[in-house]
This record gives C-alpha cells, sequence and structure tokens, in this order.
C-alpha cells in the first residue's frame, strides 16, 4: 500500500502519561515516530505530539529539562504540534487559577471542566474536518477551552463547549484520540506534518 | 450518545498515569508537597503504612474529612483506600468524588472471600498482585489499573521485585505457549481464559501496572520501572524519610529517566536517610499484608 506518511518523524513527548498509546496511533497511520525522553529529540522533527497525562507534572519536568524552549522554537518555526487533554493546557496561553505553561495558543483552558474522575465519560462528537461519521470522544478529567481569540478556528464543540481547536500549525483536543481506533484525528495532524514537510 | 464510567475511561485514567509517581499523603500539607514535587495522584490516607504496621489494630478507610480536606488543596486525582471487600467504603469513597479507590491489603481486609465487584462502580479501582492470576482475577473482577503488592511500610523493595518479576515471567509463558495449552494455563494460576488470550495478544497486561510496597529510594523506583513497572507508588519512602521534598523530586525525576545512570546519580545525591527499612524474612506469616486477599 502506498505510504503517504512513511517520510514522516513524528515526535511523542514521553516525560509522562500515554505516550505508548499516541505511538501505536502513529503507527498504524504508517508515520515515523519516536518517544521523545531526552530534549535534544526534539530537533529535526516533523511535528509533535504532547500527549495526555498530568499537566502539572509534564509541566514542571519540561521545564526542568529544557524541553519548553526547544518546543516553542518548533512552533514558531511553524511545525505542527498536536497537544490532547493535558497537552492542550500545556499549549495554552490563558489557564484558569494558574499560569500558563508553554503559553503558544490564543486560548483560554479550563482544567477538570466536567468534574472528577467518575465524570469522566465517552461522546459522539461532529467533527466537521474529520467527516461526517462522528468521532468518539474519550474525556477523562478533561479541560475544556472557554474562549479563543482571533487566529484560532474551533474544530469541535460538546454540549456547547468548545473541545478541539486549529491555530495554524498548532491542534488540540481536551479528549483522547489516542485512546479510540479512529485514526481520523492523527491522520488530519500528520496531513498537516505532510504539507508543512513538502 | 454520551455515557460515564465505560471501561475504557477507568482504564484511561490509569494511562494518563504512566511514568509517574502516586504518593501516600496524610495531610493537605503533604499533599501539597507531593504536587510542587511532581506527583501525578497523591494516596489520601489516615497513617502510611510504616504506621499502620507500627499501630497494630483494625485498620479501615481513612476519615472522609481529610480525604476532603486533601481533594480540596490538590488538583492532581486522589485516590484513597478501602478494605478489601468493604464494597460500602466504596460506596462512600465514590459518593466522596475520589478519582481512584485502591482495594488494598494495607488494610485489614473485611471479607477474607470476596473482593468488590468493581464492575457496579463508575469511579475506577487499582488492586494488587502478586502474580499473573491474581492480577487478572481482580481485572476479572473490574479493576481497571494493577499494582504489584510488594510487602507495605517496609522501605524494602524486594517483595515488588520478587512480584514484578513473577507477572512479567508468567507473561512470557503465556505468549510462549501454543493455544491448546491456554485453558490448562488458566486453571492452572486461578486465571479467566478469556482475560489470557488477551494477555497472550497484547504480549502485556490489559491494564497498567504499577509498581508498590517497599519503594524508597530513586535507585528502588527505577528498578521498578527498569523491570517494566510503567510507574510507581511511593507509600511511606517519602514522607518518613529525612527531607520528604528532596526525596520526592528525587523519586519523580528517577521515575522518568529510569534509564540515565548518570542522572540517577544526579538526583540520588545528598538525599539525607532514606526511611528505616525492615528485613521480610523477620516478618511473621500474621505481620505480611502481602497474603492478603489473593
Amino acid at each position: 500500500m502506498f505510504n503517504l506518511f512513511r517520510d514522516l518523524r513524528i515526535g511523542v513527548l514521553g516525560i509522562q502519561g500515554a505516550v505508548s498509546e499516541h505511538i501505536e496511533s502513529l503507527k498504524k497511520c504508517g508515520a515515523g515516530y519516536v518517544a521523545v525522553r531526552k530534549a535534544a529529540l526534539l530537533d529535526d522533527l516533523d511535528g509533535l505530539i504532547i500527549p495526555g497525562g498530568e499537566s502539572t507534572t509534564i509541566g514542571r519536568l519540561s521545564g526542568l529539562y529544557g524541553y519548553q524552549d526547544r518546543i516553542s522554537a518548533m512552533a514558531a518555526a511553524g511545525k505542527p504540534i498536536f497537544g490532547t487533554c493535558a497537552g492542550l493546557i500545556l499549549l495554552a496561553r490563558e489557564l484558569e487559577g494558574q499560569d500558563p505553561i508553554l503559553a503558544l495558543m490564543s486560548i483560554k483552558v479550563r482544567r477538570n471542566a466536567f468534574g472528577r474522575q467518575k465524570e469522566s465519560f465517552e461522546a459522539d462528537l461532529q467533527i466537521p474536518v474529520l467527516g461526517e461519521e462522528p468521532y468518539c470522544g474519550v474525556f477523562i478529567r478533561a479541560p475544556i477551552i472557554t474562549s479563543v481569540q482571533e487566529g484560532a478556528g474551533v474544530l469541535a464543540q460538546f454540549q456547547g463547549q468548545i473541545v478541539a481547536v486549529r491555530e495554524n500549525n498548532l491542534l488540540a483536543a481536551s479528549f483522547h484520540p489516542e485512546l479510540t481506533d479512529d485514526l481520523r484525528f492523527h491522520n488530519y495532524f500528520l496531513g498537516m506534518a505532510l504539507q508543512k514537510a513538502v | 450518545m454520551m455515557e460515564i464510567g465505560t471501561f475504557r475511561v477507568k482504564k484511561g485514567m490509569a494511562e494518563m498515569q504512566k511514568g509517574g509517581v502516586i504518593m501516600d499523603v496524610v495531610n493537605p500539607e503533604q499533599a501539597k508537597i507531593a504536587e510542587s514535587s511532581g506527583a501525578v495522584a497523591v494516596m489520601a490516607l489516615e497513617r502510611v503504612p510504616a504506621d499502620i504496621r507500627a499501630t497494630g489494630g483494625v485498620a479501615r478507610m481513612a476519615d472522609p474529612e481529610i480525604i476532603q480536606k486533601i481533594m480540596e488543596v490538590v488538583t492532581i486525582p486522589v485516590m484513597a483506600k478501602c478494605r478489601i471487600g468493604h464494597f460500602v467504603e466504596a460506596q462512600i469513597l465514590e459518593a466522596l468524588g475520589v478519582d481512584y479507590i485502591d482495594e488494598s491489603e494495607v488494610l485489614t481486609p473485611a471479607d477474607e472471600r470476596y473482593h468488590v465487584n468493581k464492575h457496579s462502580f463508575t469511579v475506577p479501582f487499582v488492586c494488587g498482585c502478586r502474580d499473573l492470576g491474581e492480577a487478572l482475577r481482580r481485572i476479572g473482577e473490574g479493576a481497571a489499573m494493577i499494582r504489584t503488592k510488594g510487602e507495605p511500610g517496609t522501605g524494602n523493595v524486594v517483595e515488588a521485585v520478587r512480584h514484578m518479576r513473577q507477572v512479567m515471567d508468567q507473561i512470557r509463558q503465556v505468549q510462549n505457549a501454543p493455544d491448546e495449552e491456554l485453558m490448562t494455563l488458566a486453571k492452572e494460576i486461578g486465571a479467566p481464559y478469556e482475560l489470557i488470550l488477551q494477555v497472550k495478544k497484547l504480549g502485556k497486561l490489559p491494564v497498567v501496572n504499577f509498581a508498590a510496597g517497599g519503594i524508597a529510594t530513586p535507585a528502588d523506583a527505577a528498578l521498578m520501572m527498569q523491570l517494566g513497572a510503567d510507574g510507581v507508588f511511593v507509600g511511606s519512602g517519602i514522607f518518613k524519610s529525612d527531607d520528604p521534598q528532596k526525596m520526592a523530586v528525587a523519586i519523580v525525576e528517577a521515575t522518568l529517566h529510569y534509564d540515565d545512570p548518570e542522572l540517577l546519580a544526579a538526583v540520588s545525591k545528598g538525599l539525607g536517610d532514606a526511611m528505616h527499612g525492615l528485613d521480610i524474612s523477620l516478618l511473621t506469616q500474621a505481620e505480611r499484608m502481602q497474603t492478603r486477599g489473593v
């Protein structure tokens, strides 16, 4: 089978969280992948995924070991970055009740917006850029995007709340595409990476 | 369609904790220290296992007030323990809104024959194991996360190592066994057949597997990670050490850089005394928590 994505090298930030799940999705899409467990590995990537995990932990350790400046440089160079759940929190320029971490996307985010773990859920979402068929969103202690500034476009909403956005080369979702077998979100991101790479 | 508390969101919650350290805390101050040190979750307790061991008597679920106070001060997930088989303690913990319940041998079992039916809760459960059969029985009952039992409150990693090696060894055995041997293997280790099939297909447990029970130093944490743990629980090891904040940070960093000896050397420096440990062979059978609820 002709593989569109095989020459791409996509990193998954490997500090903590659902790293292997994203790698599994990338594998299924046919893209090259690397678990980024050293900051130097961030150089020479075609794109980066910041996975779900504990944003406080990932935020603290990414600052300590020199990941943050390199991620910001990637964003500035137009390389695609995809944040899921904790990754979305890391990317936001504004966080309710705390200081932002990477502050790369023009969005405001509220953590644990649907309540505690026992309120975590799955729900079908309409995401026009992924086609008509509903997309299963897995929400785990999920954040929401309470507002978007100019430049950021809303990709999906759930019960009137914004749960996925894109701002140029930056993509973010408050749910976990890596926990489903539906590869459309990863394919969409890899499409962004391919466009940048050619 | 919208569905709350599916097995996928319970199991997914544990997947978000991978590569992280979950720390036992007994008050809001300790919870803040754990959070600022980079813990991925805290376990809210009335006493850490070392103190439970020293105090004796019946150890029960913590006072809801302690748990609630801890939930108020941190944004990371809060876990709490119920006694093995005590489904009412579990119901109370779910009502309080804890993010994960540990049905734990550290507390005195309430039922010596049956565990909690964990499928009937929307809050996820973690359970301890010493071998693959025990792990798969707990998953069969609905556990969404597994940890080694080790020997809690001892500061001695030897039992956690034994249990992790045992689980990994039996997973390899399942992987190598031809299909016609799997039913007998399931019978021999007391595991549900369907879960044995899943282990063969996946080459690992169908849920996240953490190390617990005796981890006291950064090197202990890294050892368990190199043996294949997805993350670590540290019970008494942090707040029974000389300098809890420093020890907490060091264990978090060691868990991240578990395969980088130079970094492990750097984070292990000048931590003061780790908790005073116990020799397992000096414990009587009755003093061993790991044999509770198999």
